[in-house]
């Protein structure tokens, strides 16, 4: 069935070569068109779709790095292998809800401890730094009088103001959220204003030619025009907040992802810890694809 | 009165740049009568959109003066509808949404909300874009993208139109098409316009009078040209017409034997 069309093609160019030029015209299409009616395409070339190895490729990679984690804990030392830390996250996550005392609680009310700090600290710092960034933005007087600051400030790691958070609160919880507040401001002030700035100069003369009040220009053009940018520093700045809050719970202790870490660490519990740095990554991560899918919803090009 | 409906008297524009003040334009003087189609030609660099922006506020002359209607321009408002070169449409808005911007603007305060919203689908309907009114500007072609902008500037019903090279960024078959579209917009709302081009062509098939600007610096009103042409115009009639050809050629030989550029 197979072998029919292709003898077919074989014999065509010689006997079209045979006969006259202007015949073998006619007759070219003619043939051409008769055969792939009366007969389906005569071989379909399989390929393996385009996401299999898409999809391999990471999971390939999380085997091998299972693979390395496990020879190095046969290797020696204390290390904890890849099965019994997962019978262990399943003993963990089987009931993360739970409480027996203020020290002693399920994973899932850490994670959520966590998170809330990050939305308390990161929210009043979107609050405080978007508006800003606008103003930096708008006004060169302002961005030129806050120059300075801002360049010796952002560098400096965010833990460098939990004493000062500590003092002044003289509280834990109020001191790291203080911290997120503080990592999270610069990312969403400096997005914030270079978006402002990038705003084509077109869009500002629509404006002018049309005499646009203040208001309409920021809602119509100026917002619009930032979003983009402004989505970039608050996903900057998540990132940066979930970073911080293991570390800046590490140092006040309470309720929290980073003061499970520790207190696992006291109990020499070293499985809790590999748990948590998964279940921190994978929280980071969610976070981060959240913010994606945002971008992706006000871009406009 | 009808004879100076615009009128641009001695103007001066000197830009401070870090080698001193440079001079763009000078002893601009033009008088455009209501409902004529007046297009400013010369190469690029002499300043043509230089002047258009002076007409439409965004710059402030050096010296001398605009005025519309009598009434002197200091700045820029929605009297003038301008249609910039690159269309200069919001991309997060609508094709209805961004003409709407304009309307709402001019008429939002004195008329009901439908009211408004039957004249941007006019607007859009005069440019033939009634269907595409929905669409973003990134998911329309280059030409309809321009459509809107003329859409957006008519639709504010200006005393002058304003076109900064509105065909530049275009293919020929395109431009060529949008040129006629014009046209008729124009006999059909009795525009007055001032266009700024570097085709030939397209200053004597639009217009009624074409300003040859001298290349400069500082540059100036070089001559006037006046384009004594039946309306409505056809291009195809006009292509080998001897009252096309004449303006046509006069207008080559200044802007390539009497202003060719040395370096160019």
């Amino acid at each position: 069935m197979n072998a029919v069309p292709a003898t077919v093609r074989t014999l065509q160019p010689p006997l079209a070569r045979a006969g006259h030029a202007d015949e073998s015209a006619k007759l070219h299409p003619a043939m051409n068109q008769a055969s792939s009616a009366a007969e389906p395409p005569p071989y379909v070339r399989t390929r393996a779709p385009e996401w299999l190895p898409r999809l391999l490729a990471p999971v390939i990679g999380f085997a091998m790095f299972v693979l390395l984690w496990q020879i190095l804990a046969k290797a020696g030392g204390r290390l904890p292998d890849p099965l019994s830390t997962w019978h262990s996250a399943l003993e963990v996550f089987g009931n993360p809800f739970y409480k027996k005392g203020p020290n002693d609680q399920g994973i899932g009310w850490n994670v959520l401890a966590s998170l809330g700090r990050v939305g308390v600290g990161f929210g009043m710092a979107a609050l405080v730094g978007i508006p800003l960034g606008f103003m930096l933005g708008r006004f060169r007087f302002l961005s030129d009088m806050a120059a300075p600051i801002v360049s010796i400030l952002r560098p400096v790691s965010p833990l460098a103001w939990l004493p000062i958070g500590l003092m002044v609160f003289k509280a834990a919880n109020p001191a790291a959220i203080y911290v997120i507040f503080v990592c999270s401001l610069w990312p969403m002030i400096v997005n914030t204003a270079v978006g402002v700035r990038q705003i084509p100069q077109d869009y500002l003369n629509v404006a002018r030619v049309l005499n646009l009040s203040e208001w309409t220009v920021f809602r119509k053009i100026l917002f619009p025009a930032v979003l983009p940018y402004m989505i970039t520093g608050v996903r900057l700045s998540i990132g940066v907040a979930w970073l911080v809050i293991v570390a800046a719970e590490m140092l006040t202790g309470g309720v929290g992802i980073g003061f499970w870490v520790w207190d696992e660490w006291n109990n020499l519990n070293v499985r809790h810890i590999i748990i948590a740095i998964f279940t921190v990554g994978i929280v980071g991560l969610a976070l981060e694809q959240l913010m994606i899918l945002a971008a992706r919803r006000f871009s406009y090009e | 009165m009808t004879g100076r409906y615009l009128q641009i008297d001695k103007v001066r524009m000197v830009f401070e740049t870090k080698k001193g003040p440079f001079c763009a334009l000078e002893e601009i003087s033009l008088d455009i009568r209501s409902g004529e189609f007046v297009s400013l030609i010369g190469h690029s660099g002499c300043g043509k959109s230089t002047l258009l922006n002076i007409v439409a506020g965004l710059l402030e002359a050096t010296d001398g003066h605009v005025l519309l209607a009598e009434r002197e321009v200091t700045g820029p408002g929605p009297d003038r509808g301008v249609v910039f070169q690159n269309h200069s449409l919001l991309p997060w808005l609508t094709c209805f949404e961004n003409v709407q911007l304009a309307v709402e603007r001019v008429f939002g305060a004195a008329e009901k909300k439908a009211a408004v919203r039957e004249r941007v689908r006019r607007a859009l309907e005069l440019v033939q874009l009634g269907h595409a009114q929905h669409k973003y500007p990134h998911e329309i072609s280059g030409g309809m993208k321009q459509r809107v902008g003329i859409a957006r500037a008519l639709s504010i019903e200006p005393k002058v139109l304003l076109l900064d090279e509105p065909f530049g960024a275009l293919d020929a078959l395109t431009r060529a098409r949008l040129q006629d579209e014009l046209m008729h917009i124009v006999a059909a709302t009795q525009s007055t316009v001032l266009m700024v081009t570097h085709d030939v062509d397209e200053a004597v098939l639009l217009s009624d009078r074409v300003v040859m600007m001298t290349n400069g610096p500082p540059a100036t009103i070089g001559g006037i040209l006046a384009i004594d042409l039946p309306r409505p115009r056809d291009r195809i009639a006009l292509a080998g017409h001897r009252r096309y050809m004449a303006p046509r050629a006069e207008l080559l030989e200044f802007l390539y034997r009497k202003q060719m550029r040395e370096a160019a």
